[in-house]
């Protein structure tokens, strides 16, 4: 069995250019599969950043329309409903449009309690909810442009018109992971009362509301509930989960993500191609050895194995090394995405996903190769020349 | 001074399988090129299209989409009151007031929501809009909870298709006819009467204005002399700048996507070329050598080979264009990041589309077969004809 | 008498690492037109070398190397290219054709570095096709072909630019008693009734007798005089 095994790593070494180029294609190939994955992964990436006891409340008609704020007291008293906040999407632009990131008006006091893993020093916490000026972002967007606590920080309006300043008061971290840090909060009060100002009818709105509630089991529940409650009025509401919330967002780019996970196979079929090309080459260029093999008395099993082994040790040593290679590539890969994701990470799935494509790269390569070998009778292949 | 053609091309038949395999390769990277480009082609074409070169829109300043903008009555009276404003045959201005929501429908099948742009316009609408025509049903009535839809809406939408009905404000309004806009951004969209949709939705003041030049070059007067009123304060863009701008992002996105992915894929391919050129080389030595001898200069060698590797990618490449052109069929339905809402566009192959295609993947054949030819038209003549 | 080949204090080594091998040294050799020569000896003695030098496939270490007048010696590579193309044709143990190519393509090769039109071309193949006998396999591909038709194949593309020399290495290495005794009838034909010259190195002792004189080659040294006719 070792004579197979040293047999195997020799012939791989024969032709270094060869077996060196298409371990290059399977690594690129690799990496280019895990990368791929990757990004499809930090798109639905929000929806796994939630939590099962938070519902989220919009106008049902779209997210465009907005809610009044009275809704607020009449929700607080649905049965099961421990916490409520809410949030207006600003989308407020820094100094450019390419720098996108997430920017909300909210009730600071009840959205932090809502959001625990949101974490903040007590004292900028405490900085924060006194100054209606005040503005808290994430880590990796205050590290993204350099900002420090003071800094004020100017956003041009696109829904609600003019330029708009904050103090930075405070820098949160998330909790885990997978928590966004790009997130930038202001004060809800300092949005409504300029609007009572300059804009009174969309003065006292709201975007979404945030629930807690007491048992995430009874989401279907309350939601029905809090849906109940506006039935047939002027703006009536839709109660989801969070999650659902989320993926409702990622549904409706869905064609772009299906059209990446499909290329992402694609090249995982053009490196079998390529692959396929060098075992049938290495092959043919050995086919009196393996009939030599043959006539001393080695039957099929054999050299299945000799060179299913081959292209085997070949595709797997490969994939595994793109594997490596993609932890590096897909952190290149965050710092040129910025703020547009909330978080890039190689998931466990997409690696045991690369290392399955990586065996069946080499399996498939074989495949044709080692049928002729088998097939092929004993005084034909010694006859042949390489 | 010249190995024919057909040394080149009969060598490429005699190893079958392994020029197979290598085309293939390049067939499948300039199939994700082609398709990429031809994606790009499709939303700019589309977003392109909509709109017309004499009309100009008028959107609250700052506001980057018609959504997120309003413009008072009285602000829209004073706009449509311009001398720069051509008249409608029966006397009154060529401008139309609209309103424009966003509304969250679900797809057909999927179930799977998306936000559908409704606009509401009057009949100073219809006529800015020439390029529209309705395909099925009849146009909605002024004054009544009627709305038509836009071909890729009918089509994608629940509750969308003639006859049907959806509930928003309160009311149900039925769809009573399909329009068709062509490429253009229109087709999907749901329109209805501006009047009524604004008591639906509760709204007091119009999204935007669009309205039809007098005369096209009247549009940098019209747009200085308005954006410096002290009314309003509104942008003034030529409707088709205003749609093309609406889908630069993402066509940006795509493309830099499409390229990118493109370029990494070849590199695969290229290696696949490479491999099979240096094989071939190898496998031929003695013939190369017997060339030499022959009188066949080193150049011609070079020649045969780099033509052999660039014949392998012209033909991939030919195979990833037809594959591609198949994506013509496929319309993609998804979300405009920068507006917010429901798009509709399909894949469009150009000439010009087909032409890179092509040049790429003879580029692929060409760059991976430039060292194996090197080293073939290197080789030792002497011992290129002793190996065995 | 018209000397075809005229060598002087020919003498060829290589070098490995920073040591001299001698392959030839101080060959001095006259061949006349219309000769057949045949160049003998054992492994390693520098016959194909000398071959190969006379070809115009290698370079001499120095020496005077003339062929149809011409100083090969001192021509740039690509002249010598030019110049093999033109004027010797060449007969290989192996045969050396081109498995993707028809008898007929391959015996036109030669053909394509001349300004010849492809009728012109066409005619002159046919010419030598029928010569070697193969006119009615010309359509045929090397791998349908015996050995000796393969050799005959390859005398013909030899013949096809009417060379200044032919040289065969080894013609009858890998034929049969039958057909290496057809190929070197041919090439007796070719040099008693069309005049041409021809260098052969083999060890067969029945191609040697069928060349007017020999030559023995021993560790890069002629090792003998001049014998047979002039």
């Amino acid at each position: 069995m070792l004579i197979f095994l040293r047999l195997t790593f020799r012939n791989l070494f024969r032709h270094k250019l060869r077996t060196g180029l298409t371990a290059l294609g399977i690594v690129i190939a690799i990496v280019a599969f895990v990368l791929l994955r990757t990004v499809v992964d930090a798109w639905y990436a929000g929806a796994e950043a939630t939590a099962a006891n938070r519902l989220i409340t919009r106008n049902a008609i779209s997210l465009v329309f907005p809610l009044p704020i009275s809704y607020a007291n009449r929700i607080r008293q649905v049965d099961g409903v421990t916490g409520l906040s809410y949030s207006n999407w600003f989308g407020g632009v820094y100094i450019d449009e390419r720098n996108f990131f997430p920017n909300f008006a909210v009730e600071p006091k009840t959205y932090l309690e809502l959001y625990p893993e949101l974490i903040l020093p007590e004292t900028e916490k405490a900085a924060f909810i006194k100054d209606r000026k005040g503005a808290i972002a994430g880590r990796k967007l205050a590290d993204t442009y350099g900002w420090k606590i003071g800094d004020v920080i100017p956003l041009r309006g696109t829904i609600y018109a003019g330029n708009w300043s904050f103090v930075l008061r405070g820098i949160y971290r998330g909790a885990e992971k997978k928590t966004d840090e790009t997130l930038f909060l202001f004060h809800w009060d300092n949005l409504n009362e300029t609007l009572k100002k300059t804009d009174v009818s969309r003065a006292d709105r709201v975007g979404v509301y945030v629930i807690r509630i007491d048992r995430a089991e009874r989401a279907a529940e309350i939601s029905e509930a809090v849906d109940r409650l506006f039935e047939n009025s002027l703006a009536e509401t839709l109660t989801e989960t969070e999650e659902a919330f989320q993926l409702g967002f990622v549904a409706m780019t869905e064609a772009i993500l299906i059209a990446i996970k499909i290329v992402s196979f694609v090249v995982i079929v053009i490196i079998m191609a390529v692959m396929a090309n060098t075992m049938a080459m290495s092959v043919r260029e050995r086919l009196r050895e393996y009939a030599t093999l043959k006539a001393v008395g080695f039957g099929s099993h054999y050299l299945l194995g000799l060179i299913m082994g081959e292209s085997l040790v070949l595709s797997i040593s490969s994939g595994i090394l793109g594997i490596l290679a993609a932890f590096p590539a897909s952190n290149f890969l965050v710092t040129m995405f910025g703020t547009l994701f909330p978080a890039v990470d190689v998931s466990t799935q997409t690696i045991e996903l690369s290392l399955i494509a990586s065996c069946l790269i080499g399996l498939a390569a074989a495949v044709f190769p080692a049928w002729r070998v088998i097939t092929l009778p004993v005084s034909e292949g010694l006859r042949s020349i390489g | 001074m010249k190995i024919p053609f057909s040394y080149s091309w009969k060598s490429l038949w005699a190893r079958k399988a392994t020029s197979v395999l290598t085309a293939a390769g390049m067939a499948l990277v300039v199939y994700v090129f082609a398709t990429a480009l031809m994606l790009t082609e499709g939303l700019e074409q589309t977003l392109v299209a909509t709109g017309s070169e004499d009309n100009v829109i008028l959107i609250r300043q700052g506001a980057e989409t018609e959504v997120q903008s309003s413009i008072e009555r009285e602000q829209a009276a004073i706009i449509e009151s311009g001398p720069e404003i051509a008249y409608a045959p029966n006397g009154t201005k060529l401008a139309s007031k609209e309103v424009l929501v966003l509304m969250t429908l679900p797809k057909r099948g999927s179930d799977k929501p998306s936000n559908v742009t409704i606009r509401g316009l009057s009949e100073k609408g219809l006529m800015l809009r020439a390029q529209v025509h309705l395909i099925e049903g009849r146009m909605f009535r002024p004054g009544s909870s009627e709305i038509i839809a836009g071909k890729k809406i009918a089509e994608n939408f629940k509750g969308a298709g003639v006859g049907e009905t959806i509930r928003f404000g309160m009311r149900n309004w039925t769809v009573v006819g399909v329009m068709d806009a062509g490429n253009t951004g229109f087709s999907s969209e749901i329109w209805g009467d501006a009047e009524q949709l604004m008591q639906a939705f509760r709204r007091t003041a119009y999204s935007a204005v669009v309205a039809k030049l007098a005369d096209v070059s009247l549009l940098e007067s019209f747009r200085s002399r308005i954006e410096t009123d002290p009314r309003m304060k509104v942008d003034a863009k030529r409707e088709t700048v205003f749609y093309a701008e609406q889908s630069e992002m993402m066509a940006n996105f795509l493309k830099i996507l499409g390229m990118t992915l493109s370029v990494i894929f070849s590199l695969g391919a290229i290696i696949g070329a490479v491999i099979t050129m240096y094989g071939a080389v190898a496998s031929r030595t003695r013939e190369i050598g017997t060339l030499r001898a022959l009188g066949f200069q080193r150049s011609g060698i070079l020649s045969a080979f780099l033509f052999e590797s660039s014949l392998l990618g012209l033909i991939g490449g030919l195979v990833g264009v037809a594959l591609a052109s198949g994506m013509q069929f496929l319309t993609v339905s998804t979300l405009n990041w920068q507006t917010f809402s429901e798009l509709a566009f399909t894949f469009t192959l150009t000439p010009a589309i087909t032409f890179q295609s092509l040049a790429f993947s003879l580029l692929m054949g060409l760059v991976g077969g430039l060292l194996p030819a090197f080293r073939a038209a290197r080789m030792d003549l002497i011992e290129a004809l002793r190996s065995v | 008498m018209n000397p075809i080949v005229e060598i002087q204090n020919l003498t060829k080594h290589y070098w490995k690492g920073d040591q001299i091998v001698p392959v030839l040294t101080d060959i001095n050799l006259v061949i006349q037109e219309g000769d057949f020569l045949a160049l003998m000896g054992p492994s390693g003695s520098g016959k194909s070398t000398l071959l190969n030098l006379i070809a115009g496939l290698d370079r001499p270490t120095s020496g005077v190397l003339r062929v149809g007048g011409v100083n090969i010696a001192e021509l740039p590579e690509s002249s010598l290219t030019d110049w093999r193309s033109v004027h010797v044709g060449f007969i290989f143990q192996f045969y050396n054709l081109m498995p993707v190519l028809t008898a007929f393509e391959n015996v036109e090769l030669p053909l394509l570095l001349t300004g010849l039109s492809r009728r012109e071309r066409r005619d002159h193949v046919n010419l030598v096709l029928e010569l070697v006998g193969l006119t009615d396999r010309m359509d045929h591909y090397p791998s349908q072909l015996s050995g000796g038709q393969q050799q005959r194949v390859a005398i013909a593309r030899a013949l096809v630019v009417d060379p200044t020399l032919i040289v065969a290495d080894e013609p009858t290495g890998d034929l049969d008693r039958i057909s290496a005794e057809d190929v070197l009838n041919l090439m007796e034909h070719l040099n008693l009734n069309l005049g041409k010259t021809i260098i052969m190195v083999t060890h067969d002792q029945r191609a040697a007798a069928k060349a007017h004189s020999i030559r023995r080659l021993d560790k890069g040294v002629l090792t003998d005089d001049p014998s047979g006719a002039d």
